[in-house]
C-alpha cells in the first residue's frame, strides 16, 4: 500500500512538474466545446438540449489525449521494467499509475465541466448531476484506457490506435453518463444511472488493472 | 479442404435456391423478406466469429499453442466481413421496411460497435514489428472486448430498441414457418462451413508465410556470414 502511494506520488509529481499533458487536455476540452456553438448555431434552447452530450463526448475525447503516454514514457526510459521487478504486484503499480492519471487529467476536466455547461446555457440544476456523473464515469474510462495504453506499448501508431481500441469499449459509460444528466434535465430521478455508473466502476476496478498488467508483461517479455 | 469447399458451395446454392425462388414471400414484408436469408446467418456468424476469436485468443494465452494465435488472427477479417454483410444487408432491408437506411436502434448500433471492435483488433494485430508481441497484444484485446460485448449490448438495448426480437431461437420453438426456416438454416450451416473453409485457407497461408520468412531470414544470415568470413 505504501509503495503504491509512492508510485502515485511520483507520477503526480511528474505530471505537475511537466504540466503540459493535463493542461493540454483541459484546453482541448474547452476549445472543442467552444466549437460546437459555431457548428450547430448559438440558439440557447438547442445548446441546452444537446449540452450534456457535447460535454460527455468531448470529455471522453480529451481523456484519450494523455492516455497514450501513460506507460509509453516509462517504457522508453526503462523505468517500467524496474517497476515490474519491484517487490509489489504489477497490478498495484498499474492502479497507482491510473489513479495518478485520473487525478492529473480527469479532475481538471470535471472542474471545467460545470463552467462549460453554463456557457452552453444548461440549467443550474443539472450541474451537480453532471459533475457527479463525470466523477463516477471518468475513472472507468481511465481504467479501460489503461488497458488500451498497455496494449499499444511499443507499437508503430500509438495515439490513433488507442482511440480506436478504447472508444468502443467506453460506449456504456457514455450512455449512462449522458442518461444521468438527461434525467436530471427532465426532472426524473437520476439515481439509477449513478448506480449503473458505479457498478461499471466496481466491475472495471479489479478487471482492468489485471488485464493491463497482463499486457505490460507481454510487452516486457 | 475439398469437402469443406464442396459442402459450402452446395449448402449455399441450395439455401439460395430455396430462399430466393421456392420459399413464399412474407405476408407483411413481401419479397424483401428474402434478404433475411443472407442477413440473419451473417449476423449469427458475426457473433460466432467473435466468440471463436476470443476463445482462440484465450487458448493461445493459456496453453501458448502457436496455432491458436494463427486461428484468432485468421478469424478476424472473416468475422469483420460477416459483420459488414449483416450491416449492409440490414440497411438494404431497412430502406423498404422502415423507410430509412439506418436507424440508431439498439441491435444495429451494437453490431456497428462489434464491427469497430473487429477493426481495432485487426489494426492492433498489424501495428507491431515484432510478430510475437502483436499476437499477444491482440489476444488480450480480443478477450477484453469479449467481456465487454455483453455490457455494450445491455447498455445499447437499454438506450433504444426498435429491431424485432429473435424469432428462431426461442424456448417455445421457432415462430417461423418451416418453408422459411429451411433455407435459413441451410444458409446458416453454409455460412459456417464457409467460415471453416476460409479459416483453413488463411491459416495455411499464414503458416506458409511464416516458413518463407524464416527461410529468408536464414538465407540473409548465411549470406552475411559468408561476407564476413
Amino acid at each position: 500500500m505504501r509503495r503504491t502511494l509512492l508510485i502515485l506520488r511520483r507520477d503526480l509529481r511528474l505530471a505537475l512538474r511537466q504540466g503540459s499533458d493535463s493542461f493540454a487536455a483541459v484546453m482541448f476540452f474547452v476549445m472543442a466545446v467552444a466549437l460546437f456553438p459555431f457548428g450547430v448555431g448559438p440558439e440557447p434552447n438547442m445548446l441546452a438540449r444537446i449540452g450534456s452530450g457535447i460535454l460527455w463526448v468531448t470529455a471522453l475525447m480529451a481523456s484519450m489525449l494523455a492516455l497514450e503516454r501513460l506507460f509509453q514514457n516509462d517504457y522508453d526510459d526503462g523505468s517500467l521494467e524496474l517497476l515490474a521487478l519491484a517487490p509489489l504486484p504489477l497490478e498495484a503499480v498499474v492502479i497507482a499509475k491510473i489513479a495518478a492519471h485520473w487525478i492529473a487529467t480527469a479532475l481538471p476536466l470535471i472542474a471545467a465541466a460545470p463552467v462549460l455547461a453554463l456557457l452552453l446555457h444548461a440549467p443550474a440544476e443539472i450541474l451537480a448531476p453532471l459533475a457527479l456523473a463525470l466523477l463516477l464515469g471518468t475513472p472507468t474510462i481511465s481504467l479501460l484506457g489503461a488497458v488500451g495504453a498497455a496494449l499499444i506499448i511499443g507499437s508503430r501508431r500509438g495515439g490513433v490506435l488507442l482511440s480506436l481500441l478504447v472508444l468502443p469499449l467506453a460506449i456504456p459509460v457514455l450512455i449512462f453518463g449522458v442518461g444521468a444528466v438527461e434525467a436530471a434535465l427532465m426532472g426524473l430521478p437520476a439515481r439509477p444511472y449513478f448506480l449503473v455508473l458505479a457498478a461499471f466502476l466496481l466491475a472495471a476496478l479489479p478487471l482492468c488493472p489485471w488485464a493491463a498488467a497482463a499486457a505490460i508483461r507481454q510487452a516486457l517479455e | 479442404m475439398p469437402w469443406l469447399q464442396r459442402s459450402t458451395l452446395g449448402l449455399i446454392a441450395a439455401g439460395l435456391t430455396l430462399g430466393l425462388f421456392l420459399s413464399p414471400p412474407d405476408y407483411q414484408q413481401g419479397d424483401s423478406v428474402r434478404i433475411m436469408y443472407v442477413h440473419v446467418p451473417a449476423a449469427w456468424m458475426a457473433l460466432f466469429c467473435y466468440t471463436a476469436m476470443a476463445g482462440a485468443s484465450a487458448a493461445a494465452l493459456v496453453w501458448r499453442h502457436a496455432l491458436a494465435h494463427v486461428a484468432a488472427r485468421a478469424t478476424a477479417p472473416i468475422g469483420a466481413s460477416f459483420t459488414f454483410i449483416a450491416l449492409a444487408s440490414g440497411s438494404l432491408w431497412g430502406k423498404p421496411m422502415w423507410g430509412t437506411w439506418w436507424v440508431w436502434d439498439a441491435r444495429l448500433t451494437s453490431m456497428l460497435v462489434l464491427f469497430f471492435l473487429y477493426l481495432g483488433y485487426i489494426v492492433l494485430a498489424g501495428a507491431f514489428d515484432d510478430r510475437e508481441r502483436a499476437q499477444k497484444s491482440a489476444a488480450v484485446l480480443a478477450i477484453v472486448g469479449f467481456v465487454n460485448v455483453p455490457i455494450i449490448k445491455f447498455s445499447v438495448d437499454w438506450w433504444n430498441t426498435l429491431h424485432q426480437p429473435a424469432s428462431v431461437l426461442k424456448i417455445d420453438g421457432p415462430s417461423i414457418d418451416p418453408s422459411m426456416l429451411a433455407p435459413l438454416l441451410l444458409m446458416a450451416i453454409g455460412f459456417a462451413t464457409y467460415y471453416f473453409w476460409v479459416l483453413a485457407i488463411r491459416m495455411q497461408d499464414e503458416i506458409m508465410a511464416g516458413k518463407i520468412r524464416a527461410l529468408r531470414l536464414r538465407r540473409a544470415e548465411s549470406e552475411a556470414g559468408d561476407r564476413s568470413s
